[in-house]
């Protein structure tokens, strides 16, 4: 059977900026039509990978293929990526229907021919009327629509989003993930999302990479990434858990490794049992939609557990309380150990 | 002291206390807005209305009045004879003409000087560089204006070191001519049209320059759609300044410009020499004019917000 070819390939790639290396020995497969997110912290080296592989850095060593063909050393304009950047990058002094028939213009596109290829952009971002307006004149969630249409217009291979959505409300930002989502499933082209938000990349993507200090900490779906961490990290920056050393996994279920476990996988009761491990409650935090229960279990660490309002333990927890945990094996995941 | 209920402490029978005329004063200033503008623009405002506004409308008023050429007595009957003389006689067209070609030129070389060196600044050069750079652009400014125009008299002289760089070339030093004036009057401008340009580019965002190329566009596309249109109103501000001073101008041309008349030059013989004071005002009329014309066109493109 033959392999289809990867929308990007990077090899090796590292970037360093002076003594500081942002990017160390990267390699990576992303699939054609793929939504694939890159999560990471801030300096994670997410953002510096998204500029190389645009063209706007120049790897310190490795390379970058697009579509099989190695794009290393090209300049932006020769290569078939576009991106929509984190504050827009919107020109001010062109109009809304100008920015988006930008890409068409550089490429010689009839003035008639661009606008009216600007106009059915627009209108798949649901901006249709607005072409006349001056970027300044837009909200923050219009522009971003505007940056969006400015991009696809010229139909990239592959589409690079660096923390399009950073700069949005919460509500905003809620609404644009189901948008880009519908828009990249009607436009099958493979999208590149950058974002430090892991709820957003989760929600999002087909696949995840999780960066951590230069490096991918686990790249797999959604699932794999939240179910199945592989390293502290990623245990801990996909989700909130709780870290178990090994003299804690040994206390509470007889082996000694690094384990995570989830809060929403422990149950609270008051019944005592053998199945049960007792403590008491530091603190419950009550967030809506559930309660965030902190315990100090008498076996030696401290977990928490998230208990869902309306649930069978969802009684009110308080400070001192005794209490049962219920901590079942299965849901403990064994984390690699460096 | 009674009705105070804080007034135990120090701090509560401080607050109490009669308030100082000066502690009133502030207060009345902190809370009316337009007292305080009025107050702080009064004597600014007073000056330019004197100084400025007045002194033109004397000289716009000098210009209709005249010279008895026999006793050299400035009379004030009105008439319009000094502007016709303007308007016919040839010699004030030429030099108008002049004028104005050299404060063209002299802007539009200095453009075209400024733009590489301010790009270089504001996008390439490193923190360090660009420091070196705007020190040394600033540095010629600290030296007299007379000083600059004689060392260029110095430059341009036969023997001097123009010729000398200019001879293996086949070439010969300009000596003090018009273009001699206009190298000279170019270099002393020079800082004035780098400076507004660099601070154009430097508000110039990055990443606007890589989304234009990342949309395809080649350097010299992203340079004509992007950067020129985005910088034009700091062009125009740099222009004004070269203009308008080279407008002005008589000594540099005095120096370096051998027989070359300005303007400026004929005001100058007309006040001394001639002592024909409302002629020299109806002179001095033009540049002004010129400069309207110019400022109102410039307007347009926005560059007075960027002065």
């Amino acid at each position: 059977m033959v392999e289809q070819t990867p929308a990007i390939s990077l090899r090796g790639l590292t970037k360093s900026f002076g003594s500081v290396t942002a990017v160390s020995n990267l390699d990576l497969e992303i699939k054609s039509g793929e939504f694939f997110s890159m999560l990471g912290p801030s300096g994670s080296g997410k953002t510096t990978v998204l500029r190389m592989i645009a063209g706007f850095e120049l790897p310190t060593s490795g390379h970058v293929f697009l579509d099989g063909e190695d794009v290393t050393t090209k300049a932006p304009f020769d290569r078939d990526v576009n991106t929509v950047f984190q504050d827009y990058a919107l020109f001010p002094h062109m109009t809304v229907l100008e920015n988006v028939a930008y890409g068409l213009r550089v490429r010689g596109v009839g003035k008639r021919e661009r606008e009216a290829a600007a106009v059915e952009a627009l209108s798949t971002v649901r901006l249709a009327d607005f072409g006349g307006r001056k970027p300044s004149e837009l909200s923050g969630g219009q522009r971003q629509r505007v940056a969006l249409a400015r991009a696809i217009i010229v139909k990239p291979k592959v589409l690079l989003l660096d923390e399009p959505l950073g700069a949005l409300d919460l509500k905003l930002r809620e609404q644009m993930q189901i948008e880009l989502k519908e828009l990249q499933r009607e436009l099958a082209i493979t999208f590149i999302f950058v974002t430090h938000d892991q709820e957003e990349a989760l929600t999002l993507s087909d696949r995840v990479a999780v960066f951590n200090q230069g490096r991918i900490e686990q790249i797999g779906s959604p699932q794999e990434l939240y179910e199945r961490p592989q390293t502290p990290f990623v245990a801990g920056f996909v989700g909130t858990t709780n870290l178990l050393e090994p003299q804690d996994t040994q206390a509470l279920f007889g082996k000694a490794i690094k384990g995570s476990i989830r809060p929403e996988r422990i149950k609270l009761t008051t019944q005592n049992s053998v199945a049960t491990h007792s403590g008491k409650v530091i603190e419950a935090i009550y967030v809506g939609s559930a309660t965030r229960v902190h315990i100090k279990l008498d076996a030696g660490p401290e977990v928490t557990a998230l208990v869902l309002s309306g649930s069978d333990s969802s009684e009110s927890w308080s400070r001192n309380q005794e209490v049962q945990v219920v901590l079942n094996e299965k849901d403990l995941v064994q984390l690699e150990t460096k | 002291m009674i009705e105070n209920p804080v007034g135990k402490t120090m701090k509560g029978s401080d607050i109490s206390a009669p308030k100082s005329f000066a502690h009133r004063v502030s207060s009345r200033l902190y809370t009316n807005a337009k007292l305080r503008l009025r107050l702080l623009i009064a004597t600014p405002l007073l000056w330019l209305a004197l100084v400025y506004v007045a002194a033109l409308l004397a000289l716009f008023v000098t210009a209709f009045w005249t010279m008895d050429s026999f006793t050299g007595e400035i009379r004030a009957d009105w008439n319009i004879e000094n502007f016709v003389k303007l308007f016919t006689n040839s010699l004030y067209q030429t030099v108008t003409l002049r004028t104005l070609g050299i404060a063209l030129l002299v802007t539009v070389v200095d453009i075209l000087i400024a733009l590489p060196i301010a790009f270089f600044m504001a996008k390439i050069a490193s923190p360090r560089m660009r420091g070196i750079l705007v020190i040394s652009i600033l540095m010629p400014l600290w030296a007299s204006y007379l000083v600059k125009a004689y060392a260029w008299r110095s430059v341009l002289s036969n023997e001097g070191i123009l010729q000398w760089l200019l001879r293996p070339l086949g070439l010969d030093t300009p000596g003090y001519s018009l273009v001699g004036a206009a190298l000279t009057l170019g270099y002393i401008w020079l800082p004035y049209v780098i400076l507004p340009i660099y601070t154009g580019l430097e508000k110039v965002p990055q990443n606007i320059l890589e989304a234009s190329s990342d949309l395809g566009a080649k350097t010299w596309s992203t340079l004509r759609l992007i950067v020129f249109p985005l910088l034009l109103p700091a062009i125009a501000a740099g222009s004004i300044f070269a203009f308008s001073l080279t407008m002005g101008d008589y000594i540099t041309i005095n120096i370096v410009g051998g027989a070359t008349q300005m303007l400026g030059n004929l005001v100058y013989t007309n006040v001394g020499t001639a002592n024909n004071l409302p002629m020299a005002a109806a002179i001095a009329m033009i540049p002004i004019a010129i400069m309207f014309i110019y400022l109102s066109v410039i307007r347009k493109t926005g560059a007075l917000d960027n002065l």
